[in-house]
């Protein structure tokens, strides 16, 4: 049993702080029960479950810092890793770019935690497989799938007598189903803070649809097209932009968010008008921890407002030298749509090409933020408000900083994990002009 | 490692507090230099093998590990991280029922060993039941008690925290003399220390080293608002600190101008060449999109074979089992029964587990099968695949090739790629004379973008380097250049490669496969290759 309560958290916490010889301390308990499934070939490949708990002690005397990390916690543990931590300080070169352990904050909890989703059992996970492998079986369908949960808890103080403590919980789930001849492949994914809003059942006919769906596609002529892009297929994009953001690097003159002769583009308008996407740690579908990695509260942060870059990230450092107030950095990004379901988007286009998701997606120029990566798993020609037939997949070669100026319609957000992504995601689907395919994949 | 756990580890401002939970626990330098006593790990090697058989598996491994990692990371005149850990623990994988079952634990207490293998047997148990099959193990002989070690000269864990300060702000230093506006720069070490004893005989413990020393450094021009940045030219390797050696014979300078690095690296050399590179990168003739013949050094050509070649060939893609994340492969079984032409007759393209100062390297793999050397592409054709115990009666082999990694002792070792490299060219060939029958082509140096679908056709790659080459002679270098190519098509357009003279090592630290992810770092060989008639795009994009 890794969970730990408040209580016995903040116990081990303050103890570590109060043998802390440093001018300061700052500790972080954490700990996690995971597991998962993982399928593939219709058969269950693997199971797993982790089970883990860290105390990371951090001290600084003057401007040299140390870190050790133990995962015992009896005193005699909680002395050893503070006193290793010291030892590590003393040695250490100055840091000039040293931040003095923050202030006290205040945290106002937010719903990471779902009883039910830290609940599952080895027997729902291995439900979900049989669910994804059955149908597929009689299908004539092949399913490759995994699916992940994890309930972990956080508690963080500093001897300025600050403190946090919260619990979280949430599942993940993707499954790829091909035809068995390999002529056809579909996908589902579904990221959740609740399992109850789960069901696999229902979820893989998705997939499996999709896979028959996709079977004998034709090859269209790269170039420029109008795309329906479901919320998947443009969270990886989205994700990447934020790398941008960073202040330091937009002030430095590296960043697509720097301004020609120097300083950056907070404040200028730099996409479509209906572009708005916030942070919101408390936001009832992507809810995140309330502090960052640095322990600074979260807020709710307006990132691009109306096509206004409203943000740049700063961390305490930066924030410091330039006169600027550190907030938390985001946990998520909310992207603000309609009341469309993709599908109708697909009924107000009249050529087009739907993408079911990206991949493989790599910076090519950080200066444009020009993107390349692949369709995958259902891409469709659209005619006249209706799914023609199966396509080929594309390569694009696309900016999300284009791509969001060039808006036809937006959807409903819904919230989409994503494995390269550090957020938790509320994307709508969009229908997007102009999108570069730039040439053909014989990948199914 | 994942790209979430890289950039913690690099990102500017890394506060201790944020080692990701992979590395394990941070301890400080000197304890980097300890081991475990051998005898003590063979005793609690035989807790598990006799606990394993006492409750009805039919094999069992177990992996004692000790995962060692340094990372000094700077940026400019500042120090922005020093980072030790370790993780230490015991793998047990059994088969039982004709299952696999794995668990893992960081308590190497006798105790704590046993009831771990209680709890694999248990999960294989489990397993057995939604199995169709049972596993199929080829044999491997019991080797008795081995150890190996890669082969090096200077332990980097040996190495005082201070010289590797002083070297990296010493090449910070000279960069920014040289014209940069910013430089990072790190080294990462790594120490393996690995224990592994099975039912069939075999103790066998090993060392593994190895070090890499990446920079990327950049220029701004604030007037345009353009930037540009140039990536170090080293090579990830499995070889000691001697690798930042220096040493002159280990210096390539190419037609055009760059100079590259063969076993030992000069970082300041490089990061001084690195900052006029990047200055010249803003005023370079953007590439005229169209077909060229590309020139491609093995800097570069390391990753397009990684992609392309690698890891297509890899067993478990080509049967399905990465389907829902890595992806399938076009190299199927049918077109390997069908001898297919993946490249020219110019194309041989070997696995090697044995190769010296390559990332890859191991005595033994992760299930005790003595490392070997085999043909992937003989002459342009198709002939093998990488795979292990379990997989190896699929194509009727006898044996495994020695492909099984795990990435820590709490992970399940699978298949990962074995370094996966070009042979050079039988006929005398340098890049001087190569060049002089291009009439229209571009010289690619350094790895950059990239990316390729899920079943490795398309993929598009970039560089750090290019340049322009017209009738035979490099006239200018270029900028924006990116190349795509259909995997098949590309290799058969292989038209020459450069003798054994130019062969370099080029590699990856942090590949990775799976779910849940795991990485692992593995090393491809070339000499320089002419590949002809390759599509080229220009990748500059206008913002307004």
């Amino acid at each position: 049993m890794t969970i730990y309560s408040e209580e016995q958290a903040k116990a081990i916490l303050d103890k570590a702080i109060k043998m802390s010889k440093a001018d300061e301390c700052t500790a972080q308990l954490s700990g996690s029960n995971g597991g998962n499934v993982r399928y593939a070939l219709n058969n269950v490949s693997t199971s797993g479950y982790v089970s883990d708990a860290d105390l990371v002690v951090e001290v600084a005397f003057g401007k040299r810092t140390g870190t050790a990390t133990i995962n015992a916690f009896d005193d005699k543990s909680i002395e050893s890793v503070v006193r290793r931590a010291e030892e590590l300080a003393k040695l250490a070169p100055e840091n000039p770019e040293f931040m003095p352990a923050i202030e006290k904050q205040t945290y106002k909890p937010t719903s990471t935690f779902v009883e039910k989703t830290a609940a599952i059992t080895p027997e729902y996970r291995a439900q979900v497989a049989a669910d994804c492998i059955e149908p597929c079986r009689k299908d004539k369908l092949v399913a490759a799938g995994f699916f992940s949960d994890e309930q972990d808890f956080s508690a963080i103080a500093n001897s300025k007598g600050n403190f946090g403590y919260q619990k979280a919980s949430g599942m993940n789930f993707t499954c790829t189903v091909r035809t068995d001849d390999g002529k056809g492949s579909g996908w589902v994914a579904r990221n959740l803070a609740d399992v109850a809003k789960f069901d696999a059942k229902s979820e893989i006919r998705i997939a499996m649809q999709k896979a028959r769906g996709s079977a004998d596609a034709k090859a269209l002529e790269p170039g420029k097209y109008t795309v329906i892009m479901e919320p998947a297929a443009t969270a990886g994009l989205i994700s990447f932009m934020m790398f941008g953001f960073d202040a330091r690097q937009a002030d430095e003159g590296r960043s697509f968010l720097s301004k020609k002769g120097g300083g950056n583009k907070l404040g200028e308008k730099m996409f479509d008008e209906r572009v708005t996407i916030y942070a919101d740690p408390w936001d009832e579908h992507a809810a995140v921890l309330p502090w960052d990695n640095d322990s600074l509260a979260r807020e709710k942060t307006p990132i691009i407002t109306k096509g206004k870059v409203d943000y740049l990230q700063y961390s305490r450092y930066w924030a410091q030298k330039q006169g600027k107030k550190a907030v938390g950095q985001p946990g998520n990004l909310i992207m603000v749509g309609g009341d469309k379901s993709t599908m109708d988007l697909v009924k107000s286009t009249r050529k087009g090409v739907l993408v079911t998701r990206t991949w493989y997606i790599r910076l090519v120029d950080p200066q444009t933020v020009l993107l390349t990566g692949l369709t995958r798993d259902g891409t469709f020609y659209v005619e006249n408000g209706e799914i023609k037939y199966p396509i080929k997949n594309f390569r694009f070669n696309e900016s999300p900083a284009i791509m969001l100026n060039n808006i036809e319609e937006i959807g409903r957000p819904v919230r989409v994990g994503d494995d390269e992504s550090p957020f938790v995601m509320m994307i709508p689907p969009m229908k997007i002009r102009d999108f570069t395919f730039t040439s053909l994949s014989d990948a199914v | 490692m994942d790209r979430r756990d890289f950039l913690k580890i690099t990102g500017a401002g890394l506060g201790g507090l944020a080692i990701p939970a992979f590395y394990g626990r941070a301890i400080a330098a000197e304890e980097l230099l300890s081991t475990i006593d051998v005898a003590m790990k063979k005793k609690l090697a035989d807790v598990a093998l006799n606990a394993a058989k006492g409750s009805g598996a039919t094999y069992c491994d177990v992996r004692i590990g000790r995962y060692l990692r340094q990372f000094v990371v700077t940026r400019e005149d500042k120090v922005q991280n020093v980072v030790n850990t370790e993780s230490t623990g015991i793998g047990i994988r059994v088969i039982a029922k004709g299952s696999w079952g794995f668990a893992a634990t960081s308590d190497l207490s006798s105790d704590a060993v046993a009831k771990a293998t209680a709890q694999a047997v248990a999960i294989a148990k489990a397993n057995a039941r939604l199995r169709s099959e049972p596993v199929q193990l080829a044999p491997v002989k019991g080797v008795g008690e081995v150890s190996w070690k890669t082969p090096i000269v200077k332990n980097s864990m040996h190495v005082p925290i201070k010289d590797k300060v002083d070297l990296l702000l010493g090449v910070n230093a000279d960069a920014i003399k040289a014209g940069a506006s910013f430089i990072n720069s790190t080294l990462f070490l790594v120490n393996e220390q690995k224990y592994f004893a099975s039912t069939d005989g075999s103790y066998i413990d090993q060392d593994v080293h190895r070090i890499w020393a990446p920079m990327n450094v950049t220029c701004v021009d604030k007037a345009t608002g353009k930037f540009r940045s140039r990536q170090g030219l080293s090579a990830p390797r499995g070889m000691g600190f001697e690798y930042l050696d220096a040493k002159a014979a280990d210096k390539i300078e190419l037609p055009g101008g760059a100079v590259v690095y063969r076993d030992s690296y000069d970082m300041k050399a490089d990061a001084v060449a690195a900052a006029k590179q990047a200055r010249e990168k803003l005023t370079a003739t953007s590439v005229k999109p169209g077909k060229y013949d590309l020139m491609l050094d093995p800097s570069h050509t390391w990753l397009t074979i990684h992609e392309s070649v690698g890891h297509p060939t890899e067993l478990d893609r080509v049967l399905g089992y990465e389907a829902n994340y890595a992806g399938t492969s076009f190299a199927t079984l049918d077109k390997w029964r069908d001898k297919f032409k993946y490249g020219s007759d110019k194309v041989t393209i070997v696995a090697d587990k044995t190769q010296p100062g390559s990332l890859g390297a191991v005595g033994y793999d992760d299930e005790g099968v003595k490392t070997q050397k085999w043909d992937l592409i003989k002459d342009g054709v198709l002939v093998n695949y990488q795979v292990i115990r379990d997989q190896a009666h699929i194509l009727g082999l006898k044996q495994s090739q020695g492909c099984c990694y795990a990435d820590s002792w709490s992970s399940v070792q699978f298949q990962r790629m074995a370094n996966v490299s070009l042979q050079p060219g039988k006929e005398k060939l340098t890049p001087i004379e190569m060049i002089k029958d291009i009439e229209n082509g571009i010289y690619i140096v350094g790895e950059g973008s990239f990316s390729i679908d899920q079943q490795r056709y398309n993929a598009q790659f970039g560089g750090q380097l290019f340049y322009e080459i017209k009738n035979g002679k490099v006239t200018q270098p270029l900028e924006d250049v990116a190349y795509q190519i259909r995997t098949p098509e590309f290799w058969n357009s292989c038209v020459a490669v450069c003798d054994d003279g130019d062969y370099r090592l080029g590699g990856s630290f942090f590949d990775g496969k799976g779910q849940p992810g795991q990485v692992s770092a593995v090393s491809h060989g070339s000499s320089t290759a002419r590949f002809n008639g390759v599509n080229v795009i220009n990748t500059a994009r206008s913002l307004g």
